[in-house]
């Protein structure tokens, strides 16, 4: 069983299960800050984390050892000529170079780091799409939070962004162009949607075995993308809500995502209190629900980053943790789910290590 | 010479130095040449722009300062957490 981390509001936790099926905590860093967000680097076993101190800010840190000394990135910050200030880093993701990752924040801005995520510096073509498109936050913020570089080609890359959008370079960040067509903002006025670029992704995956299909929960809507996120359809039928946060694909199967649905932006719960990922194999024609472990009268939010995947296929590891404090996985891709933490703070992030 | 007088985690993270003895004419001044001492207290003061973080206040001998607050050399200046930050 694999080790998560579990970004909270009181820190990160890293659980691991020594004992089959029972997971204990082995490391916590950062207490009383907010870990946004942390993930393990698979190509070099380093730890990174962003944490938003309520007194001294945003950063990201990293480390070989968890339960080790972290050290403070550099380069992911404004500049005083900027008109914004580093509000929160939502994401950190490994790319297919050498020592590339990439990291999206709020003010939304990409960052590269080329050397294994020690120092970064602002994609720059992506910024000055920002400030010509007078881009506006949505409730989390102006938020970057979902990168999805292309298997095996450094050079595409497509970013999701709350609330301006999807965009797509395929020149390493050289350019970018919008994938815009196909999302219906049902929030703004009818007369306003065909012109708008207030479009409030709040999650967007590649399918890995079919790079050019993308999945996305959007603001009021579940789509999919076969043309690199170019056009979308809705696929949100067959759900108990078009609105929510997280979303998983499986890497062995393009037709396939999972996501946790919740009632609409007033409320943002399970919806009537019946918690449930909801799975497709079939490209989104279909929805099931895998519930089955998982409470009912559970009035909890999954939020963005809280949900993620080991493995693949039937044998995948789905593993997500509520703003109740509350981690549940499941080890045969959500048919059945067991309680993996019942009593943390409230979950921000999960990530299998 | 302004004394600056930090706390956990702001001292750790200055070599562990509590107090500090740090020239320059404004609070802004002393809080800039700390980072460049210090590189690991860079942006957990001040902000990208210059400015003291708004859940963090500095004090000039007890009483709230920003960074544009002018110091002579007898000043004492701590640097506290604000009771509007945490979660």
């Amino acid at each position: 069983m694999p080790e998560l981390l579990v970004g909270t509001k009181k820190g990160l936790f890293v659980l691991s299960d020594e004992e089959a099926g029972s997971y204990r905590i082995t490391a916590r860093a950062f207490a009383g800050d907010v870990v946004e967000y942390a993930i393990r680097d698979r190509r070099t076993g380093r730890y990174f984390a962003s944490v938003t101190s309520g007194f001294y800010g945003p950063r990201l840190m990293f480390t070989d050892d968890p339960s080790g000394e972290w050290q403070q990135a550099s380069g992911i910050a404004f500049a005083d000529s900027d008109d914004v200030s580093l509000e929160r880093i939502w994401k950190v993701k490994a790319g297919q170079g050498d020592g590339q990752l990439w990291a999206g924040t709020d003010p939304a801005a990409l960052w590269e780091s080329r050397d294994g995520g020690e120092t970064w510096s602002r994609n720059e073509a992506l910024w000055k799409e920002r400030i010509a498109g007078d881009w506006q936050p949505g409730l989390g913020g102006l938020a970057l939070h979902s990168i999805c570089p292309w298997p095996g080609d450094p050079m595409k890359l497509a970013v999701a962004i709350s609330a301006a959008g999807v965009w797509i370079t395929d020149d390493g960040g050289e350019s970018w162009r919008t994938g815009y067509t196909g999302l219906v903002p049902e929030y703004m006025p009818e007369e306003a949607r065909a012109d708008t670029n207030v479009l409030c992704v709040h999650n967007m995956h590649r399918a890995a075995a079919r790079p050019e299909r993308l999945f996305m929960q959007f603001h009021g809507g579940v789509y999919r993308s076969d043309d690199q996120g170019e056009s979308w359809t809705d696929i949100h039928e067959g759900l108990p809500s078009p609105f929510g946060f997280p979303l998983v694909t499986d890497p062995a199967d393009p037709d396939s995502a999972f996501l946790i649905p919740m009632t609409g932006a007033e409320d943002r719960v399970a919806p009537g209190g019946t918690l449930a990922v909801f799975g497709t194999r079939d490209g989104g024609a279909t929805w099931a629900p895998q519930g089955e472990g998982l409470p009912n009268d559970a009035y909890v939010t999954i939020l963005r980053q809280a949900f993620d995947r080991d493995g693949e296929g039937d044998a995948m590891g789905l593993f997500f943790g509520a703003t109740s404090g509350e981690v549940f996985g499941s080890t045969d891709a959500g048919r059945s789910w067991f309680t993996v933490a019942p009593r943390l703070a409230p979950v921000t992030s999960v990530r299998v290590a | 010479m302004p004394v600056v007088t930090l706390r956990a985690p702001l001292k750790d993270l200055a070599g562990g130095n509590r107090d500090l003895e740090i020239a320059g004419g404004t609070v802004g001044d002393v809080l800039r040449t700390l980072e460049a001492a210090w590189p690991k207290t860079t942006g957990w003061i001040l902000d990208e722009h210059g400015a003291v973080r708004r859940h963090v206040n500095v004090f000039r001998n007890g009483e709230r300062v920003d960074a544009t607050t002018a110091l002579t050399a007898d000043d004492r200046l701590q640097v506290l957490p604000s009771i509007t930050g945490g979660t």
